[in-house]
């Protein structure tokens, strides 16, 4: 069943409710309706979750929930890489306060540019652009100029969870389900004057609330060796799996002739 | 409703060969493309098998003198806009469909001209003697009669599977054919004039791709459904059910029935959206920003009342009080990406044709008041549309969302990335302000040597950070004419932080960029330097600076 379908079958189904809860019968299939919608999303895990890149797997094995805020205090290519699986399955993406981004980095991982908007600078109004964006935007990255609590906190989180729209904070946010902290990083495919820059292994530290109380670390490919596009191998997700490449790989012949001369 | 349409051929190919001085469309092929893709071509490159939507090298393969232009929208309006005027003195009313296809109601003209096929001749002979290329085309509502004036040109070409019967009537034309008085050296019979009678009979052996609604029609053909008189033999409340307000809207076209909605009608006058500027507005992107402006407050209005709108009124008033007004016509309702399209399109050609200084971009005048009125409105579906779970809701809602962003921040505020051509780390991808034309300024598709290669750093700040990178020695590392290296680096520092050991580096690539230029020229060398705690891009001018992070 595709995405549309369940679209299709979520849009009727509530007007079927609203209606029978106006004519205020049929309790039996009131209950039903929507028992039988959410087993359909929880197989095609379309409404509830959006979905995550098979290299993030292991730092959110539920998929990036709609309605939650998400803490990632680094690095900025992290916070792409969450975003971008769920910009490739077609859904809306913002980048706000964040006038440094590469986004050339963001599209190499996946993210679709068609339905990406950027606020560089939102200034002082960043809290009314996020509740704007999030009547409709699914994936929300911001960058608030310093820690969010309190009110604005609450408001916007709860004005996301209305929306349906997962917010990614690169600031701390008061009740944020899920905080990904870098702990260390390795680059591979440099030499001394040669090769460049090809893969990197990145540990993330994972803690949270709830389920995710217990820390765990994941070193993650970001991006991988496998491809020039940072779609790392499937299967990647704990650090025991990882073998760091043995020898780095040869200069590129695709690379400018001072590379090869430079040594 | 009787319709007569006027449709210039080729209209956007007219409009920009026009602005190039050298290009005669009777010698050269020409072709005008939108993000590499053909959206129109002239006759010649149609016959050697150029087809809109196909890529830059594909046309250029098929037609190798082919001669590509950029789609200019605004120069199209403006171009067309005499077109509209001289149609305009012999019948009252004109609707603007886009640039090169206008509508008029047929009964004034038929009454006055003596019958429709006069009419269609005495209007397209018209606009003929200004050396435009027309047809007209005369039927129930605008969506018959725009195929009727594209049938008089010959079938429609572009878009039309290999192996269909070209479209129209296969026994012979419909009978009392445009027997009016010829202008122009027109042969006769080139006028197509559709009885009411015959009008659904006249559509039946289109394709479905004649609706022009790419989504729906590749559906329909997927279910087997090729023709209109196929798609028009199912029965309406059916299509209703499957496709939604918008299908059964195009379900009455396909029939043949007149596609002004039923319950049309002069919506309440204050609806009108009427906005003072003062001062003046005489730069091109800050009425275009309130054209966009005006267009969401028309269409918030109209969705507030549940009405929606097909036809709309733009009119400015300029310095010296005087009014301009342009009447726009949509087939089905306007969205209020729509109306701010027509808006932005109308007020800009407008704005070019103002006299202009020396410099040719201050205008001394300029325009004090814009106006939308909605001319027609009718109900909105009772749903909106998108019910049917189709992406475009999602979509719509998003736009809708950004559009509120973008009244709130102004007009660089929201931005939105098109892949682009360079070398540095910023320019793989251009940052084009929300609403405008997304086409890059360098395009992607030219070989860029020297290329920075993939992964892309994620981080890459306006402002270029400095950075100390020394050799074994304590000595600072150079890089000479030639992107040699003075000495390998050993130790790097950024920004007066710590120091941090060099683990490994690439490069110096050497960039020489715009020598051509003075102004812009810049001669460097690029370094990839990856330590401990990260990796960085730098470049070297006559110092190091930090150019961009691999966060």
């Amino acid at each position: 069943m595709t995405t549309a379908q369940v679209h299709a079958l979520r849009t009727s189904l509530d007007l079927q409710e609203r209606a029978e809860m106006t004519v205020g019968s049929a309790e039996a299939s009131r209950v039903s309706s929507p028992e039988l919608l959410r087993t359909l999303e929880s197989t095609t895990g379309s409404d509830r979750t959006l979905p995550v890149l098979d290299e993030l797997r292991g730092l959110l094995p539920n998929g990036l929930r709609r309605g939650s805020a998400l803490v990632v205090e680094g690095p900025l290519s992290l916070a792409f890489a969450v975003l971008a699986g769920a910009s490739a399955a077609g859904r809306w993406a913002a980048v706000v306060g964040v006038p440094e981004a590469g986004v050339a980095a963001a599209a190499e991982l996946g993210a679709d540019l068609d339905r990406l908007v950027l606020v560089p600078q939102p200034g002082d109004d960043w809290a009314t652009v996020v509740a704007a964006l999030a009547d409709a935007i699914d994936v929300i990255l911001v960058r608030p100029p310093g820690r969010v609590g309190g009110a604005t906190a609450r408001r916007l989180t709860a004005r996301a969870r209305q929306r349906g729209a997962a917010l990614l904070s690169l600031s701390d946010w008061e009740g944020a389900e899920l905080r990904l902290t870098p702990v260390g990083q390795r680059w591979y495919g440099l030499g001394a004057g040669w090769g460049r820059l090809r893969a990197r292994l990145l540990t993330v530290r994972v803690h949270g609330r709830g389920v995710a109380a217990v820390e765990r670390e994941h070193t993650i490919w970001l991006p991988g060796p496998a491809s020039e596009t940072g779609a790392a191998e499937p299967g990647v997700g704990d650090s025991s799996d990882v073998l760091p490449p043995s020898e780095p790989d040869q200069p590129s012949t695709t690379l400018p002739a001072a590379t090869l001369r430079a040594v | 409703m009787r319709v007569l349409v006027l449709w210039c051929v080729d209209w956007p190919v007219v409009s920009a060969a026009g602005q190039v001085p050298d290009v005669d469309l009777a010698t050269t092929s020409v072709a005008v493309l939108t993000a590499n893709r053909v959206v129109a071509c002239s006759a010649s490159a149609r016959f050697e098998g150029v087809r809109r939507g196909q890529r830059k090298r594909e046309a250029q393969a098929r037609c190798p003198g082919l001669v590509t232009l950029p789609r200019d929208l605004i120069a199209e309006v403006r171009a067309y806009e005499p077109v509209v005027a001289t149609v305009e003195a012999l019948a009252p009313g004109v609707e603007v469909v886009r640039p090169g296809l206008c509508a008029v109601r047929a009964t004034g003209p038929a009454r006055y001209f003596g019958g429709e096929e006069a009419a269609a001749a005495r209007l397209a002979g018209t606009v003929l003697a200004l050396g435009i290329e027309c047809y007209a085309g005369v039927a129930d509502g605008v969506f018959a009669a725009t195929l009727a004036a594209r049938y008089s040109h010959g079938g429609l070409q572009g878009g039309r599977p290999p192996g269909e019967n070209r479209g129209g009537f296969q026994g012979g034309r419909p009978p009392g054919e445009n027997r009016g008085g010829f202008q122009g050296g027109r042969p006769p019979g080139e006028n197509t004039v559709i009885p009411s009678s015959r009008t659904a009979e006249f559509l039946a052996s289109f394709p479905v791709d004649a609706l022009d609604r790419p989504e729906l029609t590749d559906l329909l053909r997927r279910l087997g459904i090729r023709t209109l008189g196929a798609f028009a033999a199912l029965p309406a409340r059916e299509v209703l059910a499957r496709f939604g307000p918008d299908g059964a809207l195009v379900h009455r076209l396909a029939s043949g029935a007149d596609d002004r909605p039923v319950a049309a009608r002069r919506p309440p006058t204050d609806l009108t959206v009427r906005r003072e500027l003062d001062p003046p507005v005489n730069r091109v992107d800050t009425a275009a920003f309130h054209a966009k402006a005006a267009a969401e407050e028309l269409a918030a209005d109209l969705a507030a009342r549940g009405l929606a709108c097909s036809s709309v009124d733009i009119s400015v008033q300029d310095h010296d009080g005087e009014w301009l007004s342009r009447r726009w016509r949509h087939d089905s309702a306007m969205t209020a990406h729509d109306l701010a399209d027509r808006a932005r399109w109308q007020i800009e050609s407008w704005l070019r044709g103002l006299p202009q200084d020396d410099d040719g971009y201050e205008r001394p005048h300029g325009i004090t008041v814009l106006r939308l009125e909605p001319v027609e409105a009718f109900p909105a579906g009772k749903f909106p549309t998108g019910l049917w779970g189709g992406p475009g809701e999602d979509d719509e809602r998003a736009r809708r969302a950004i559009n509120r962003v973008h009244s709130l921040l102004g007009e660089d505020g929201v931005l939105v990335p098109v892949v682009a051509g360079g070398r540095g780390p910023g320019d793989a991808i251009q940052l084009i302000p929300w609403g405008d034309e997304r086409s890059p300024n360098r395009p992607a598709d030219r070989p860029w040597p020297g290329r920075l290669p993939s992964p892309s750093p994620a981080v890459v700040p306006r402002e270029r950070t400095p950075a100390i990178l020394l050799d074994s020695g304590g000595t600072a590392v150079t890089v000479d004419e030639r992107a040699g290296m003075s000495a390998p680096p050993v130790t790097l520092t950024i920004d007066a932080g710590p120091s941090d050991a060099v683990q490994g580096w690439a490069g110096p690539w050497p960039v020489d960029e715009r020598w051509w230029d003075l102004g812009a020229a810049w001669r460097g060398a690029r370094l990839q330097v990856a330590t401990d705690s990260g990796a960085w891009l730098l470049v070297f001018t006559d110092r190091w600076w930090v150019e961009a992070t691999y966060e």
